[in-house]
């Protein structure tokens, strides 16, 4: 029998914000699935199109960017240019087949760490009923 | 620099479609440094390919390949067996580079990833600014270091048009008056006069006009 | 009677038929000419067109840019510059000679416009630009639509003081407003054009937009017949023809033959 169809997420979180957001629903032991897999970065500004796509390329399901609160970046600027960068690479997305609901930008502080397991959780869900990427592969 | 951006992506996978084993060859000079057709670009861009064939179950096999630059012999030479190995070379250099590529390697189908826009350089990191139209006849010295044939959106050689207002462009108030900014070094260089005195009509010839150009150092020429 | 070159960049029945048509109805029409469309090979060929069919005035503008019109895509020509067109027709009727240098035989007889916008920046430049306008050629001017006065007097008087009021006839140019939107459109919206708050404001607490416009234009007229300098007025009533002879008997000016 074919094994129920677990997505892999990964999530690209900022340091200053998102990753302590992730580390902080950790120590309060709130539950969240399992799938997902954290990539530390220094600021959600340093997310490129290359780094979506590669992960998509080798079977990825969804990609969750989080990033600190507008305004609140700690580099200033780096949030927003996550967002341009997300907005353009969800419209290749959407044109290469991968859908542009596979990626997902989400703003996520420190002192959230309930908000951060909720938001795996609902992407889970989110991809759980889309299925699993088209390309295929074993991320 | 020479500037360019990527296609859109709809237009470079039908550029793609008949193909099945392609070298995307990105170009290491100015498009790198704008961001549109190097080393990271060809990856990314690569990436994509790859998922939409997968998505769409057809057989593509991408090479990715960078070098130096696509506009000179010497470099491109050096990718023959790489060009020998597949059915078309998706360039993402300039239309320059594209057409060298071209020029050398006739017999393969060669796709242009990007649009060449302009001749440019960066007014901050992410925008680039037009500044040069390649006419063959350079006023630079005269007009500010400003040029009037690129910046002007009327090509105007005597001045600002009755649309000048505020220091911003008829046609879009993003746009600088080419002209407010010629009048104001002048001016502060005491040398209005060349924008006094009457300017006649420019020979075009120089400007492509007078067919594709062609520059020769005779001295240099070796059959 | 001025008749556009494609005015804004929009398609429009050609200027010099249009002219040809008026003088056939003996209304003696300024024909607008742009340098937007054609290169100077088709410039010097519709000019000795626009002469055999009659046309004497012909006005040299360098032509609102593509971007505003109905074609956008368009690619634009501006090989010559207004300026350029100055002295290439007036080297054509003077000195029978084309831009190239070749000679022709019998010339066209032109009276050159030129237009001048006293509203546009730099302003210490525009009287030096007016300068080089009457030296390539100009015969007139036309200026760009008043709504501030006191600037146009400005200009004027610089022009005076620079000798170049006796050089060149100069008509004021006046464009009736019908509305407070419309004068805020034209402030804001239309590159080189200054209107002053006290007219918004005149136009907004009017009962009747409509006449206060026509008002405002018949005592810009008034003003414009007053200075030393100005030899008369060019009433752009845009899609608003029939109030031309409205505004020119309220401001006392003489009745002409002929159809308006």
């Amino acid at each position: 029998m074919k094994a129920p169809f677990e997505p892999k997420i990964l999530a690209f979180c900022c340091n200053w914000c998102a990753y302590s957001g992730a580390d902080l629903a950790g120590t309060s032991r709130l539950q969240y699935p399992p799938n997902v897999k954290i990539v530390r970065v220094m600021c959600s500004g340093r997310i490129d199109p290359g780094h979506i796509f590669r992960a998509f390329e080798t079977g990825v399901d969804g990609i969750l960017v989080a990033g600190c609160h507008p305004g609140e970046c700690h580099y200033i600027s780096g949030n927003e240019r996550a967002e341009e960068r997300v907005e353009t690479a969800k419209a290749v997305a959407e044109i290469i087949g991968i859908g542009k609901d596979r990626i997902r930008l989400e703003w996520i502080s420190a002192s959230e760490g309930l908000r951060f397991a909720e938001v795996i959780e609902d992407f889970i869900k989110e991809i759980r009923a889309k299925g699993p990427n088209p390309v295929g592969g074993d991320a | 620099m020479i500037v360019g951006e990527r296609k859109p992506m709809g237009e470079i996978l039908e550029m793609i479609a008949p193909h099945e084993k392609v070298l995307l060859l990105g170009c290491g000079t100015c498009v790198t440094v704008c961001l549109a057709g190097g080393e990271r670009e060809v990856g990314i861009l690569a990436a994509q390919l790859r998922i939409h064939a997968k998505k769409e179950g057809k057989d593509l096999q991408i090479e990715e390949h960078t070098i130096e630059r696509q506009c000179e012999n010497e470099w491109v030479d050096e990718i023959k067996s790489r060009v020998e190995g597949v059915d078309a070379v998706m360039s993402m250099a300039c239309g320059v580079g594209v057409q060298l590529v071209a020029e050398m390697y006739p017999e393969k189908a060669i796709l242009p990833a990007l649009n060449t826009t302009f001749m440019g350089y960066p007014v901050q990191h992410g925008t680039w600014l037009e500044n040069c139209r390649g006419c063959g006849n350079c006023v630079l010295h005269l007009s500010g270091g400003v040029c009037p044939i690129t910046r002007c959106a009327k090509s105007l050689m005597n001045g600002p048009c009755g649309g000048s207002q505020d220091g911003k462009c008829e046609i879009d108030e993003d746009i600088e008056c080419a002209w407010q900014v010629i009048y104001e070094r002048l001016k502060s260089g005491g040398r209005l006069d060349w924008m006094n005195n009457y300017q006649p009509p420019r020979n075009w010839s120089t400007a492509g006009s007078g067919g594709p150009r062609k520059s020769v150092k005779i001295e240099e020429v070796v059959d | 009677m001025n008749i556009t070159d494609n005015q804004t960049a929009i398609v429009r029945l050609s200027s010099i038929a249009a002219a040809a048509l008026f003088i056939q109805q003996g209304v003696e029409p300024v024909a607008q000419m742009t340098v937007r469309d054609r290169n100077r090979i088709a410039i010097q060929s519709d000019i000795l067109g626009a002469a055999a069919l009659g046309i004497k005035n012909v006005l040299c503008l360098s032509g609102d840019h593509q971007k505003f019109g109905n074609h956008p895509n368009a690619k634009n020509v501006f090989d010559i510059d207004s300026m350029n067109l100055l002295r290439m027709l007036k080297d054509m009727r003077d000195e029978k000679r084309f831009e190239c240098g070749d000679e022709m035989d019998v010339e066209p007889r032109l009276f050159l416009g030129a237009a001048a916008n006293p509203f546009a920046d730099p302003f210490e430049f525009r009287v030096q630009r007016l300068a080089k306008k009457i030296d390539a050629g100009a015969d007139f001017i036309q200026s760009q639509g008043i709504y501030d006065i006191e600037r146009f007097e400005k200009w004027l008087d610089a022009a005076r003081d620079a000798g170049l009021t006796d050089k060149v006839y100069i008509l004021g140019g006046v464009i009736p407003l019908k509305s407070a939107g419309a004068a805020r459109y034209i402030k804001n919206k239309v590159a080189g054009m200054i209107v002053p708050d006290s007219i918004i404001d005149r136009m907004k607490n009017a009962s009747d937009g409509k006449a206060e416009g026509i008002k405002i234009a018949i005592e810009t007229v008034r003003r414009l017949k007053e200075m030393k300098g100005v030899s008369g007025v060019h009433i752009m009533a845009i899609e608003w023809e029939e109030k031309v002879s409205e505004i020119a008997e309220g401001a006392g000016l003489p009745r002409r033959s002929g159809p308006a």
